[in-house]
C-alpha cells in the first residue's frame, strides 16, 4: 500500500466529508458472527475533535467529484479545489486497520455524484458488501443513500448497512430550488420512501421468520443545514416533524452552516456558524422525542422563532404559566418531565425518591436539579417557595441574571442539553 | 451484639462479599471492613480475618440481586472505585437495601445511597472511557497491544467487550498503575503480567517491536483526526473536557508530529 497517496486521499476525502455531521453509532443490533470482527453496540466515541464532536466513525468520500453544483456545498463541481478518489480496495482496508486498532466503531462513507446516482450508489454498495462478505466484518456501516439512486439498489444497500441517509439539506423546498436548481426534491424523497418501507417490510417478517435478512438496523436519519437561506425556527422544527413521522426516521440532526462559498445566495465567508441556534433545535428535538411534547407547542406563527437566551422547555413553561407551580411530592411523569431544570434522569430519580419520603429544596438540590430555573415553577415539602406572583419576564430575567456567568459558558456547548 | 469491628479480607470481590456476609452474620451495625495489607484501624479495635468463601459470597450476591438489579451493578462497580473506605459504605448500603420494604427502588433522597451511585457512576464513565481509548499498536508478534492507566481498576469490566469485538485477533490490554493485564489468544481472556521494559506511549519514534506498517496506521489516523475537525468551530474547552489531558500520552491521534 503506497501510504503516501492514501495520506493524500484521506485528507481530501475526510476533509470534505466533515460537514455532514452524523457520527451516531448507535441503534444497531448486528453481533459478532462466526468469530469474525466487530459488533455494534451502543455506540462508542472513540475521541473527540478539537471542536468537541463525536468522533465515532471513519466518515469519508468516496469521491468528492461531482456532476452538480449545490452552492452550499465544498464539493460543488465549481469549486476550485483538489479532487480525489478512494478505490474500494483501499477503503475496506482503511476500515478494516482503524477498527482492528480501536479507532472507530466502523465506516460512514458518502460520495459526490459521479456519472449518475446509481453508479455511485453502486460503488458505495460495493465497499459494504465486501466489508461484510470478504472481511466478515460485523462493524457499523453508515453508507449515504445518493438522491436519485434507483429503488433496487436502496434495497441492496440496507442488506449491507446498518443506517441509510439521504441529507435533505435545506429544510424549505423554495430554498432548495435556490440553491440546488439540478436537484429535485422528489430525488430525495424516493431513496427515503423506499428505505423507510423496507424497514417495516424487514421488521414485519423478522417477527415471523427469525432468520429474515437484516435490513438497516439503525434505520436511517437526515441532515439539515441551519441558516444557510434564512428560514425560521419553525420551518426547521415543522419539517424535522415531518420527516420523524412520515419516514419513521431514527434521527434528524442540525448542521450550523459553516460559510465555504462566496455566492452571493449564500452568508459571506467569515460570517459565524450559528452555533448556539443549532444547539436550541437540538434541545428542541430532544423535547419532541423524548420528553413528550409536541412541535406547536413550542413553534407556531406568532412564535416561529426560539428564544436564543434559554433553553425552549423554559421558553415554553413562561408561556404557560398557568400549568404551575407543580407539586414535585405528587405530579404525574409526564408533568414533572415539563418542569425547567429537570432531566429525564432527574423525574427518574425524583419518582423513586419519593416513595420514601416527601422531597425538599435539599433532597433536589443533591439529586442535581438546576434548582435555580426549577425553584419558580415547582412546590416540595417546604413551605418557602416562591409565593409571589412573577409575570414571565420577571421570572426570566432573575433566571438569566442567576446564570449570567455560567451562561456564557454554554455558548460552544453544542451537548450541554437540559442538565 | 457486637457494634463495630475490624474485618480483613484478601483484597478479591468475593472476599469483600464474604466479609459483608460475616458482618451480617454477627450483626455488625457498623463493619469496617479492610484491605489486608492497607489495616488502618486503631490499636484497640478487635479485628478478625476472614478467609474468602465463595458460597457466602454466593450469597450475599444473591441477596441483593433479589431486591434489585442496578443495586448488584452499583455495588461492583463501587467497589472497582479503590476509593477510601468504600468497604464501610457498601456496607451500609446493603444494609439500607436489605431493610428496605420496596424492592427495586432506591432512595435518591438518601446520602449513602447517593454516594454509591455516584461512585459506581464514576467507575462506569471510566469504563466507557477505556472502552473508547484503547489505542492497540500491531506487534511483530501479530497480537494488537494496548497499555492503559485508568483511574480506576475498569479491566474485569471492559474484558466481555473486547473479547466479543475481537474475536479473531489477538490481543493484550495492560494496565500500566496495576501491573496486569488480559491476554485474549483466539479463544481465551486470560489475566497475564508481564515485565514490561517500555511502557508504549503514542511515541513518535518507531518502535521495533511494531510491523512497520503500524506507524504508518497511526500517522493515518492522525491525520485524519486532524482533517475531519472544523477549524471555525474550534472549541478547545468542549475538547478537552471529553478527552481529558491526562490520556493523551496514549492517543495515536494526540502525539505532537
Ligand atoms: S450533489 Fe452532493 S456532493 Fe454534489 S454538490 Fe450537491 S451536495 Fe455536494
Amino acid at each position: 500500500m503506497d501510504f503516501n497517496r492514501i495520506k493524500e486521499k484521506l485528507n481530501i476525502l475526510a476533509d470534505a466529508a466533515k460537514y455532514d455531521v452524523s457520527c451516531s453509532s448507535s441503534g444497531s443490533n448486528r453481533k459478532n458472527k462466526d468469530n469474525g470482527l466487530g459488533d455494534t453496540g451502543n455506540g462508542i466515541c472513540h475521541t473527540y475533535t478539537e471542536d468537541g464532536r463525536c468522533v465515532s466513525l471513519l466518515k469519508i468520500l468516496l469521491t468528492n467529484h461531482c456532476i452538480f453544483d449545490c452552492a452550499y456545498c465544498v464539493t460543488r463541481k465549481s469549486n476550485d479545489i483538489q479532487r480525489a478518489a478512494f478505490k474500494i480496495q483501499e477503503v475496506v482496508d482503511l476500515t478494516i486497520n482503524f477498527y482492528r486498532r480501536n479507532y472507530i466503531e466502523g465506516l460512514f462513507l458518502s460520495s459526490g455524484i459521479f456519472k449518475s446516482a446509481d453508479h455511485t450508489m453502486e460503488r458505495l454498495i460495493a465497499v459494504a458488501k465486501k466489508l461484510r462478505e470478504e472481511e466478515n466484518f460485523n462493524g457499523y456501516i453508515h453508507l449515504k443513500s445518493i438522491p436519485g439512486a434507483s429503488d433496487e439498489l436502496m434495497y441492496e444497500a440496507g442488506l449491507y448497512a446498518d443506517r441509510l441517509s439521504v441529507n435533505i439539506e435545506i429544510p424549505t423546498i423554495s430554498g432548495l430550488k435556490l440553491l440546488a436548481p439540478d436537484k429535485k426534491h422528489e430525488d430525495f424523497i424516493k431513496p427515503m420512501l423506499k428505505v423507510k418501507n423496507e424497514i417495516i417490510r424487514y421488521k414485519e417478517e423478522s417477527k415471523i421468520i427469525k432468520s429474515t435478512a437484516k435490513y438497516a438496523p439503525a434505520g436511517q436519519s437526515t441532515q439539515m443545514i441551519v441558516g444557510a437561506t434564512g428560514e425560521s425556527d419553525k420551518d426547521i422544527m415543522y419539517s424535522a416533524t415531518h420527516f420523524y413521522k412520515n419516514y419513521k426516521m431514527k434521527r434528524v440532526y442540525y448542521s450550523g452552516y459553516v460559510p465555504i462559498s462566496t455566492d452571493s445566495r449564500l452568508p459571506s465567508l467569515g460570517s459565524e456558524v450559528p452555533m448556539l441556534r443549532e444547539n436550541r433545535l437540538y434541545q428542541t428535538d430532544w423535547l419532541l422525542r423524548f420528553y413528550g411534547f409536541s412541535v406547536n407547542e413550542i413553534l407556531d406563527a406568532d412564535n416561529p422563532n426560539l428564544d436564543m437566551d434559554i433553553d425552549p422547555k423554559l421558553m415554553w413553561a413562561l408561556r404557560n404559566l398557568n400549568h404551575f407551580p407543580i407539586d414535585i411530592n405528587k405530579a404525574e411523569p409526564r408533568m414533572l418531565a415539563r418542569i425547567p431544570g429537570i432531566g429525564m434522569g432527574s423525574v427518574h430519580k425524583i419518582i423513586s425518591g419519593r416513595k420514601y419520603r416527601r422531597l425538599n429544596w435539599e433532597h433536589l438540590k443533591k439529586m442535581g436539579i438546576a434548582l435555580n430555573r426549577a425553584k419558580y415553577f415547582i412546590i416540595c415539602n417546604s413551605s418557602d417557595w416562591e409565593q409571589r406572583d412573577l409575570d414571565a419576564a420577571t421570572i426570566k430575567g432573575m433566571i438569566l441574571q442567576s446564570q449570567n456567568s455560567k451562561f456564557k459558558n454554554q455558548y460552544n456547548n453544542q451537548l450541554s442539553l437540559f442538565n | 451484639m457486637n457494634a463495630s469491628k475490624t474485618l480483613v479480607y484478601d483484597g478479591s470481590f468475593n472476599g469483600f462479599l464474604t466479609a459483608v456476609f460475616i458482618g451480617f452474620e454477627q450483626k455488625l451495625t457498623h463493619a469496617d471492613i479492610q484491605k489486608q495489607g492497607q489495616l488502618q484501624s486503631g490499636l484497640f479495635a478487635e479485628t478478625e480475618t476472614i478467609f474468602t468463601n465463595i458460597e457466602k459470597a454466593q450469597r450475599v450476591w444473591n441477596g441483593v440481586r433479589n431486591k434489585s438489579n442496578s443495586a448488584i451493578k452499583n455495588i461492583y462497580f463501587a467497589f472497582l472505585s479503590e476509593q477510601n473506605n468504600m468497604e464501610a459504605l457498601i456496607y451500609r448500603y446493603i444494609q439500607k437495601l436489605m431493610g428496605s420494604k420496596y424492592n427495586g427502588a432506591t432512595d435518591f433522597s438518601d446520602d449513602g445511597v447517593l454516594k454509591i451511585n455516584q461512585l459506581a457512576h464514576k467507575v462506569g464513565r471510566e469504563k466507557h472511557r477505556m472502552e473508547a481509548f484503547v489505542r492497540f499498536q500491531l506487534t511483530k508478534d501479530d497480537v494488537y497491544f494496548a497499555n492503559i492507566e485508568p483511574d480506576f481498576d475498569v479491566l474485569p469490566l471492559i474484558s466481555k467487550h473486547f473479547r466479543n469485538r475481537y474475536a479473531d485477533q489477538q490481543w493484550i490490554i495492560y494496565d500500566v498503575k496495576r501491573k496486569y493485564g488480559l491476554f485474549y489468544d483466539l479463544n481465551t481472556v486470560e489475566i497475564i503480567s508481564l515485565d514490561l521494559s517500555d511502557i508504549h506511549t503514542n511515541s513518535t519514534e518507531k518502535s521495533a517491536a511494531f510491523t512497520d506498517a503500524e506507524h504508518e496506521y497511526q500517522d493515518l489516523w492522525n491525520n485524519y483526526f486532524k482533517s475531519t475537525t472544523i477549524k471555525s468551530r474550534i472549541n478547545n474547552k468542549l475538547h478537552v473536557q471529553h478527552v481529558p489531558k491526562r490520556y493523551w500520552k496514549y492517543l495515536s491521534e494526540k502525539k505532537a508530529v
